[in-house]
Order: structure tokens, then C-alpha cells, then sequence
């Protein structure tokens, strides 16, 4: 380590990773509740689970997306952190709203909870992804603007990398589309539309920034290839994620009220998003080809292929899929979304957090040349069974939903219904718990990696 | 390909490309904000079903069903329920969706479970007019079909 002051990074990591795995377990709660609907009900419903799974992902990738700058920016920038204070209080807010926030899912009925923070003076609730009260939304943006100002003002103060601007521009990006939360109109059609504003403009826009900037400063550190080399690649896979994103957000303007011509204009610039992903595949191997030193820390690497590899797959693959609008009229709001929507947030960002973890947290905890390699192993184990896991849940939801396509969507008449094709479907619904279960195994094993120690080999750093 | 680019050059597609494709995005934003009054029927939002969408938000419906083919794939498309089980009749629609909110949670084991809201009439009511403008909205003709 550097600089004493990345050290707040840890706590940000930690903390994600217990999130995390709060997450996998609401996620196997949904897992049987669509097998058997008796599940917990009706203590935990479907839709409180599945509000805390994915509110529990989107806030450990944000506490993921923290660690990594207070990481890498003051090494980039070369210079302690601004305020290591500041860093620590935004840390402790944010985890007590977190906290907070979930238990307020699980312990009142949600109109209730709407009803005690007042959500009618200000209504934000109620819309996918952005179930927070409108009280959390504000936390979150105090928090937010709290560590935006404390890693600008290390970066202002230290040297400028391209890599710390385009995290820098990334994470002000993220900040800036959250605002669209606050935005929510009677007009149903106006609040869908600007909704995506903060999901798609997340996901396919300012959080690729991020997460480029982040692979980049790995490879930087466990390949030792030429930085100018690197930052060119990097200039332009997010030249062209966001040339092709911003207008892509158009394959969700299809069906919810938007003209018909964005059934053009999403078909044809979605159909481009994918080849920033391709590249980034091909950079980071082509990178790891040219590598010049061969670090200890080997699963680091790992993980950075992997990320590349996964994201491709998730968000390319499967979101070329049925982005192009005569596809994506059957397939819309079926199990395909769902089997895209999970390998692309694995294989892009969740990844992207476990890849800065690999090589950060080894040297915040004194190791400075990685892990000892027993513990190595076992990551390395857990790596492919949660990759595989996770390919695993994709392909059965595939299944699920072509099915679903086949019975419900295709038949012009006679269709059959959406709780009859459901009941069908279960077999698949099986082998997706399957699946999940192995990925909670993966994250057991993930989880235990921490704790080998051993003799680490070889030289020191 | 790599060679011929030099960093420089990356840099410049970046800033040019992203601020370019960013004000297109807006010129269209704009554009649909001109034609959406004509395709969203805004003039036809009554305080009813302004209270429907705050039902609808207030007891995370979205958190099972979809809506237009957005949210959760827990539960059935709600955006054209009312051509579904009201046949695209108001009245027969309202008296429909009374009944089922009140007989929930339904006892059939192992069924997908919908939670009893414990809604007043006049919430329901509005929850109905809400759907009943929802399905009126000029989606592009979606669903293909009325199961949805
Ligand atoms: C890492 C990047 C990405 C992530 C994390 C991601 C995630 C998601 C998620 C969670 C949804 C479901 C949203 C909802 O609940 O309504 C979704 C929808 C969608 N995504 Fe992505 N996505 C990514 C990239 C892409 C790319 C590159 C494409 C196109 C090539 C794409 C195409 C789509 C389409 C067409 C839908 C709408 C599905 C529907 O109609 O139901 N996505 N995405
Ligand atoms: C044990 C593993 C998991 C299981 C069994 C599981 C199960 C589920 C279920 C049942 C849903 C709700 C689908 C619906 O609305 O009907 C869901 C939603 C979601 N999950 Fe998972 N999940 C798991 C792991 C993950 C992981 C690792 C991620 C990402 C890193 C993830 C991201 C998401 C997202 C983004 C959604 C919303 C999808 C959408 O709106 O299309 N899940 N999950
Ligand atoms: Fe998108």
C-alpha cells in the first residue's frame, strides 16, 4: 500500500460483501417462492424479497464502487485522501440508512412504511429498483455528494491519471442520473420514460465509466503494460458504450408510450452497445498477453478476465438477444429479461467489485505480494463455481423464458395463460434453485478464501 | 486497428461522440415530450386515477406484476388486465376487480400467493380507473395478445 489513507477502503469492502450475501439469500427465498408460492408467506411476500435482493445488489455495488476509488484514486493521484474522516462518517451513513432501509422492508407492510416517512408529501416509492422512501433517496444523495467531494478534492490536489478523471466523471454521472429518482409524475408514461434515466443510464452508461476505469487500473497493477497503452483502449470503449448507449436507452421506449420511431433508432444504436463490451474482452486479454511482470497475486488476474469475459456474455450476448424490437416484442418482461438482467449485473459489476477486491484487499490487509496460495486455490475454486452457477441460473431462465414466449406470447388465439404457463414451466424453475444453490456454495467458499492464512511464496514486494 | 488511433484521437471521439449522441438524446427527448399528450391521453388523468397510481405505488404492486411489461415477472401483465378480465367494459371491470382484491390471499396450496391490502372501496375504485387509463396508452400495440 501506498498511501495510509486507502485503508478506508477496507470497511467499504467488507461491508459490500456481507450485503452480498444478504442478497443470495433473498434471491433462494425467491428461488422457491416461485415453485412453492407458500414460501414464507405471509411473513416475507415475493415482492418484499425481492425489493431487498435487489436493493441489497445496488447498494453493495455502490459500497463496491466507494472502496475502489478510496483505493485507487489517491494511488493514482499519488497523494493521501483528502479527508480519511470524511471517508469514515460517509461510510457509517450510509450503512446505518442501509440498515435501516431493509429492515423497514422486512418489519412494516410496505403502505405502511410509505405511510410513516411520508411518502405522499413527496412520492418516489413504488417504482422497481427505487422502492427506498424518499427519506433514504436523500440520505443516499447526501452520502453520495460527500464522497464525490472528498475524492475530487484529492484528485484536484494530486496528479490528474486519465484513469482517476474517467472514475471521477463516472461516479459525478452516477450522482447526477440518481436525481431522476426524485422525478415522479402522476403521468405514468413520464415517469417510465425518465425512470430508465437512472436504470438504463446507470447500467449501459456512466457505470461502464466506472467500471472501465476500474479493470484498467488492475491490469495497470498485474500486468505492468504501458499505461498510455491501456488509457488509449480506454478512451475508446467508453467513446463508444456511450455513443451507443445513450440513444440505446430507446429499447425501452418500445412498448410504454414513447413515438414508433424509437423502435428504430433503439433497434439500431442497441445493436451497437455490445462492442465496447467486445473490446474490453479483447483488451484485457490482449493486455494480459503483454504482460511484463508476473505478480504473485495471480486470481487478480482471474478475476479481471473473468469480469471482461462475464460482462460480454450478460450484457452483450444476452442483450443483443432481444434488443431488436421485433424480438423484443415477445420476449419483453418475460424470463429472458430476468436471465439477462442477472448475468449481465454479475458478470459486469458485481465482478467488477470482486476483481478490485482480489487485488486490493491481499495488500489492505499487510499482504503485500497476494494471498498465500492455498488461499489463492480456494478463491480460484469459488471463482468458477460461481461463474459456472451463474451461466447455470442464465441458460435455465433462457429456457424458462423461451418457453414462456412459445405458450404465451406466439399463439394468436388460444394462448395460454400467464399463471397456466408458469405452472408448466416449473421443472426449469427447479433447476435454476439448483443452480442459485451452488452460487450460495461458490460464496461460502468465496467467503473462506479470507480466512486461509499461510506462508506466501517467493519474493517480496 | 489500435495502431492507426493514437491516444489523443481516442480522447477527442470520446468527448466529441459522447457530448454529440448526448444532445441527440435530448432533441429526441424533446420531440417525444411534444408527442406524447396526443399518445398518453393525459387529459383523461382524473383525481381517480391519480389515486390509483399512488395505491398502486404505496403496495408495490410492481413488486410481482409487470406494468407495460416493466417490473417483476412474479405475477400477470396489469397494463390490459382490463381488456383481459373486464372485457373492456368499465363497469363489468370495477365489479371484477372488487371481488378479487377482497378474496386474497387466495387458499389454492402452493399458489402463487397475493397479499390481502386491506383497501378501501374507494381505493380500489381509483386502482381500476388508473388501469383503465393505463391500458389506453398507444404502446405500439403491445401485448401480442391479451394474456399478456
Ligand atoms: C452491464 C450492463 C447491463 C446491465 C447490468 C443490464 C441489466 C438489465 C436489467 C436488470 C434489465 C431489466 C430491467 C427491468 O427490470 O425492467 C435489463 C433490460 C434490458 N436490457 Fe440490459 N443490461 C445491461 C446491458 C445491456 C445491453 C448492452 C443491451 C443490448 C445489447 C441490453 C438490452 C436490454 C433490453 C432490450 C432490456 C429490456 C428487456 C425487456 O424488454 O423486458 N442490456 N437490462
Ligand atoms: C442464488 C442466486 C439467485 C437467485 C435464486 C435469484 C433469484 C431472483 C429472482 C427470483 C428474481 C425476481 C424475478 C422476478 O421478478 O420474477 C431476481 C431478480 C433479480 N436479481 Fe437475482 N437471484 C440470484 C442471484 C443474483 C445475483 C448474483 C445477481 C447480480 C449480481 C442478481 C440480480 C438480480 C436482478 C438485477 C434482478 C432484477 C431482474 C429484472 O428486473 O429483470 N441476482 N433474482
Ligand atoms: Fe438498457
Amino acid at each position: 500500500m501506498k498511501f495510509e489513507s486507502q485503508q478506508v477502503a477496507k470497511p467499504y469492502f467488507i461491508f459490500a460483501l456481507i450485503l452480498f450475501a444478504g442478497q443470495i439469500i433473498f434471491g433462494l427465498l425467491m428461488g422457491m417462492q416461485y415453485i412453492n408460492g407458500d414460501t414464507l408467506f405471509p411473513h416475507i411476500p415475493f415482492n418484499v424479497a425481492r425489493m431487498v435482493h435487489t436493493n441489497l445488489l445496488i447498494v453493495w455495488l455502490l459500497f463496491g464502487f466507494m472502496g475502489a476509488a478510496f483505493y485507487l484514486i489517491p494511488e493514482e493521484a499519488e497523494t493521501e485522501l483528502f479527508s480519511p474522516k470524511l471517508a469514515m462518517i460517509t461510510f457509517w451513513v450510509f450503512a446505518a440508512a442501509g440498515v435501516a432501509t431493509i429492515l423497514g422492508y422486512l418489519l412494516v407492510p410496505y403502505a405502511e412504511l410509505a405511510h410513516l416517512t411520508g411518502n405522499a408529501l413527496w412520492p418516489t416509492m413504488g417504482r422497481e429498483f427505487l422502492e427506498q422512501p424518499t427519506i433514504t433517496k436523500l440520505g443516499i444523495v447526501v452520502v453520495v455528494l460527500a464522497f464525490i467531494f472528498n475524492i475530487g478534492m484529492t484528485v484536484l490536489k494530486g496528479r490528474k491519471t486519465v484513469i482517476n478523471l474517467i472514475l471521477v466523471t463516472g461516479l459525478i454521472g452516477l450522482a447526477v442520473f440518481f436525481l431522476f429518482a426524485f422525478y415522479n409524475p402522476t403521468n405514468l408514461v413520464l415517469d417510465k420514460y425518465f425512470w430508465w434515466w437512472v436504470v438504463h443510464l446507470w447500467v449501459e452508461g456512466v457505470w461502464e465509466l466506472i467500471m472501465g476505469a476500474i479493470l484498467a487500473f488492475v491490469l495497470i497493477k498485474v500486468t505492468g503494460v504501458d499505461r498510455e497503452y491501456i488509457e488509449k483502449w480506454l478512451y475508446l470503449i467508453i467513446a463508444l458504450a456511450l455513443i451507443s448507449g445513450l440513444v440505446g436507452m430507446g429499447h425501452h421506449y418500445y412498448w410504454i408510450g414513447p413515438p414508433a420511431y424509437w423502435l428504430w433508432l433503439g433497434s439500431f444504436f442497441s445493436a451497437l452497445e455490445p462492442i465496447p463490451f467486445f473490446m474490453m474482452m479483447l483488451y484485457a486479454f490482449d493486455v494480459v498477453r503483454k504482460r511484463r511482470i508476473n505478480p504473485n497475486n495471480k486470481i487478480a488476474t482471474t478475476w479481471a478476465l473473468g469480469t471482461a469475459t462475464m460482462a460480454f456474455l450478460g450484457a452483450g450476448v444476452w442483450g443483443f438477444l432481444h434488443t431488436l424490437a421485433p424480438v423484443n416484442y415477445y420476449t419483453h418482461g418475460t424470463q429472458i429479461t430476468a436471465a439477462h438482467g442477472h448475468l449481465a449485473f454479475f458478470g459486469a459489476y458485481a465482478m467488477i467489485v470482486m476483481t478490485i477486491i482480489s487485488y486490493a484487499m491481499p495488500i489492505l490487509r499487510g499482504r503485500e505480494d497476494g494471498n498465500p496460495p492455498e488461499a489463492q486455490k480456494l478463491e480460484r475454486a469459488a471463482f468458477w463455481l460461481m461463474c459456472i452457477s451463474m451461466m447455470g441460473i442464465t441458460l435455465a431462465l433462457t429456457v424458462a423464458g423461451a418457453w414462456q414466449v412459445s405458450l404465451q406470447r406466439l399463439p394468436e388465439s388460444g394462448a395460454m395463460g400467464f399463471i397456466d404457463t408458469q405452472i408448466q414451466i416449473n421443472p426449469v424453475y427447479w433447476t435454476r434453485l439448483l443452480f442459485g444453490s451452488l452460487f450460495a456454495f461458490g460464496l461460502v467458499l468465496y467467503f473462506a478464501s479470507f480466512f486461509v492464512s499461510g506462508k506466501t511464496e517467493g519474493k517480496t514486494a | 486497428m489500435s495502431e492507426r488511433i493514437t491516444k489523443s484521437m481516442a480522447r477527442n471521439i470520446y468527448f466529441g461522440g459522447s457530448l454529440f449522441f448526448f444532445l441527440f438524446l435530448i432533441g429526441l427527448t424533446v420531440d417525444t415530450m411534444i408527442q406524447l399528450p396526443e399518445r398518453d391521453n393525459r387529459d383523461q388523468i382524473t383525481e381517480s386515477v391519480a389515486l390509483g397510481k399512488e395505491v398502486w405505488e404505496h403496495n408495490n404492486c410492481i413488486g410481482c406484476h409487470s406494468l407495460m411489461g416493466e417490473g417483476a415477472y412474479y405475477a400477470p401483465e396489469l397494463a390490459n388486465v382490463f381488456n383481459r378480465r373486464g372485457n373492456s367494459d368499465e363497469e363489468t371491470f370495477k365489479r371484477y376487480l372488487g371481488v378479487w382484491m377482497s378474496i386474497q390471499p387466495l387458499q389454492t396450496p402452493g399458489r402463487r400467493k397475493m397479499p390481502q391490502f386491506n383497501l378501501t372501496e374507494e381505493e380500489v375504485n381509483g386502482l381500476a380507473d388508473f388501469l383503465i387509463w393505463t391500458s389506453r396508452i398507444d404502446d405500439n400495440d403491445w401485448p401480442p395478445n391479451i394474456e399478456g
